[in-house]
């Protein structure tokens, strides 16, 4: 048998499970790791500036692509800065593995040099963890955390690893395992046949039924399944923020988004609905508003895989624990049998046609557009910037976002037809999320077209990744909405603080994004006017192989509409613009 | 409502931690904890207390399960079941006290296992209910120090807690 260091155990097993790139930064604890990433050189390693970025990476190249991300740094201030990353990671429930080094066995509770208790820190936004304690376990533990990252509800798994088990001297027999079974964690793998089949028979009977689809369903790869069943019943169908892309956005049948930002139609039609099918989404507060109010009529069917997320926040009539995938599939047979059999009337042809001229209704009433107007200025709508990037990258475009109204009005305006391509950091909303990202997603794609939208506040949280973006050469487009504000802040201080913009200002101090960009070897557009940027947008989608940031001018004092009433609405409690509200 | 859990989790280094952070994390609240190897030394078993309504309890019970070295959990007070207590306390027994004390051990059938010159310990094992109305019973005694094992339960008849 093959004998290996703790060091060269690693890279061969991240070789053996078939990672194309690791994220990562070396330090003192890490270094032998490094040295065998050198000298094996099986596994490409891109060299970040910023651990967090690390982690944001591996968590684009994860979203994107299906496969974990794979992050290493060392202990102490290289796994700290790593936390938010996996935090990140955790509350979206992506798939990623995160290698720590640690200071040697010996010194463990010492308070030694860049000693930090990682499996601690990071325990309460894990998915697992492991502590090395034997080099030999090296091969097994990375293949369970690997098994246990992809499986189930995904999440972040962290290993950490003693710098004594990694070094090179010490070898050991290698072998890395095929397979893991842990008798503590069995994912279910299918649902209940009598919960799917009592699903289908309250589904057919819906009279003003509406599909409210999460995240879950792109993570379960069930975003086929469910435009099938919403086509074939002709059922509506709204989308979190997480789930967007995962039911064509361009489609008739979709209302847009829901939620605290969700689209008028959406929100109205969910607090009307007598019958919800939730897939692969948690009912997150950003969705129902009030719970005590949340769509008092409705019967509920629930799917997930995670059986802790259904009847957490709102009691459930028909709970289904199991892949989204599997479930989905055993429910359009069910379907489909019914629609065969005795109920080929179902659903109630005339009940249905009124539910949609209602919701149409709604749509022509308050749709996105509504009641839209340019100021006096020459400004840009930050509408019209993700609207002129929609229609430049043709619909077709990776796009991810910082947190703020830019990307409240990126998951609006941008109509994802395909899951995978909407990648946001929605459950923790994590600033600084969009550049690293958008870096990881691209290497992870090269052909692909890769848009950050992000704001001049949140780019500066890791701004440093331009340097990364220009040794790998990720030629990523930036499209920066600037409104000189932290604008999401300045609007919540608008509507709930008398205009106070206390600390959502940066006086005069902005960088010339454009000169800043251009010192890291990059190309950078400043559009000023409205009437500049189509041209502007088109000539950084032009400049296939160098990454452009484009600056762009917005309106600052425009809000995100509509906007949930808090505290205390319901569902169909929205502001639709500054001055009405429903 | 109070409830017993009962929680067979794998014997690794950091997976008590993960339960108690599990509790402080989500804001439930834990009222005693006991934890101990079992006859499988692969796995310790926790009893753990804990009060809620039936939705509270669903989701300690469903998020126990989740933590990936948790093999088991039951609710023993879903169903037929007993429990121990396990109390200690330390007494200031002199004069008229010391046979008094001796007294109220007796009838709750308590066990003194230290005699000092002016202390005893007690011993006493039963129901929770039971040692509460122990130490409100032993009334004008000084109690120095109680220490207790937190509740130990399994449940009646055939039943069992096994991977
Ligand atoms: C790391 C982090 N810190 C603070 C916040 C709170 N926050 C949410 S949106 C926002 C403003 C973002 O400003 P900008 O990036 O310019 O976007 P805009 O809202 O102006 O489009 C802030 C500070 C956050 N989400 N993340
Ligand atoms: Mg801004």
């Amino acid at each position: 048998m093959e004998q290996l260091s703790g060091g060269e155990m690693i890279v061969r097993a991240l070789e053996d499970e078939g990672v194309e790139y690791v994220f990562g930064y070396p330090g003192g604890a890490a270094l032998h790791i490094y040295d065998a990433i050198f000298k094996l050189d099986a596994v490409p390693h891109i060299l970040v500036r910023h651990e967090q970025a690390a982690t944001h990476a591996a968590d684009g190249y994860a979203r994107a692509t299906g496969k974990p991300g794979v992050v290493l740094v060392t202990s102490g201030p290289g796994a700290t800065n790593a936390i938010t990353g996996i935090a990140t990671a955790y509350m979206d429930s992506i798939p990623m593995v995160v290698l720590a080094g640690q200071v040697q066995t010996h010194l463990i509770g010492e308070d030694a040099f860049q000693e930090t208790d990682m499996v601690g820190v990071s325990r309460p936004i894990v998915k697992h963890s492991f502590m090395v304690k034997r080099t030999e376990d090296i091969p097994s533990i990375i293949k369970k955390a690997f098994y246990i990252a992809t499986t189930g509800r995904p999440g972040p798994v962290v290993i950490d690893i003693p710098k004594d088990l990694t070094h090179p001297e010490h070898k050991f027999d290698y072998h890395y395992p095929e397979s893991v079974t842990l008798r503590s964690y069995q994912p279910s793998s299918r649902g209940h046949t009598g919960q799917i089949r009592k699903a289908a028979r309250l589904l057919l009977s819906a009279k003003r039924p509406i599909i409210y689809a999460g995240g879950g369903v792109i993570q379960g790869e069930g975003c086929e399944l469910l435009t099938t069943l919403a086509q074939k019943l002709n059922y509506p169908v709204t989308n979190t923020l997480m789930g967007l892309g995962a039911y064509p956005g361009s489609d008739r049948q979709f209302l847009g988004m829901l939620g605290m930002h969700g689209f008028y139609e959406a929100n109205m039609a969910m607090h009307h609905s007598d019958v919800i099918l939730a897939v692969g989404a948690r009912f997150d507060d950003r969705v129902t508003n009030t719970v005590g109010k949340f769509c008092p009529g409705a019967k509920i069917i629930h799917i997930d895989v995670d059986p802790a997320s259904i009847a957490k926040i709102v009691p459930v009539d028909i709970p289904i624990v199991g892949p989204v995938q599997t479930v989905l599939t055993e429910l359009l047979a069910q379907i489909d049998a019914h629609l065969q059999g005795s109920d080929r009337e179902m659903p109630e042809p005339a009940a249905l046609a009124q539910w949609w001229q209602q919701i149409e209704s709604w749509r022509e009433a308050h749709g996105l557009w509504h009641g839209r107007r340019y100021g006096e200025s020459e400004l840009a709508m930050p509408q019209d910037v993700i609207k002129c990037l929609y229609e430049v990258t043709e619909g077709d475009a990776y796009v991810t976002s910082d947190v703020g109204q830019h990307q409240m009005f990126a998951a609006q305006y941008y109509k994802f037809d395909k899951p995978r391509r909407w990648i946001n950091s929605g459950g923790l909303g994590t600033m600084g999320f969009g550049l690293p990202a958008a870096m990881g997603i691209k290497l992870a794609l090269p052909d692909a077209e890769v848009a950050c939208v992000t704001g001049e506040g949140s780019i500066q949280m890791n701004i440093q990744e331009l340097s990364t973006c220009a040794q790998y050469g990720t030629p990523i487009k930036i499209v920066s909405l600037r409104n000189n504000y932290l604008g999401m802040v300045k609007q919540w201080q608008d509507m709930q603080y008398e205009g106070r913009y206390s600390e959502s200002h940066y006086a005069a101090s902005l960088p010339d994004f454009v000169k800043l960009a251009e010192s890291f070897g990059h190309v950078g557009i400043k559009v000023e006017k409205r009437d500049d940027l189509e041209a502007a947008m088109r000539e950084a989608f032009a400049l296939k192989d160098r990454l452009v940031f484009l600056d762009v001018f917005v309106e600052p004092h425009e809000h995100v509409y509509p906007m949930h009433v808090a505290p205390s609405g319901a569902m169909k409690d929205m502001w639709l613009s500054k001055t009405e509200r429903t | 409502m109070r409830r017993i859990l009962s929680v067979l989790l794998e014997n690794e280094p950091g997976a008590l931690s993960r339960v108690v952070g599990l509790f402080s994390q989500r804001g439930y609240n834990i009222e005693s904890l006991n934890v101990a190897p079992t006859d499988d030394h692969s796995l310790s078993r926790l009893t753990l207390t804990t009060s809620g309504d039936d939705l509270k309890i669903e989701q300690i019970n469903k998020q126990l399960n989740k933590l990936i070295d948790v093999v088991k959990v039951v609710d023993l007070t879903e169903g037929a079941h007993v429990e121990r207590d396990l109390l200690l306390v330390k007494v200031r027994a002199v004069g008229q006290q010391r046979d008094e004390v001796k007294r109220t051990t007796d009838i709750f059938r308590g066990q003194i296992i230290d005699v000092g010159p002016a202390t005893y310990v007690i011993q006493l094992t039963g129901p929770t209910e039971k040692l509460d109305s122990f130490v409100a019973a032993l009334g004008d005694a000084e109690i120095m120090e109680v220490v207790r094992s937190g509740v130990a339960g399994m449940a009646r008849g055939e039943k069992v807690l096994a991977p």
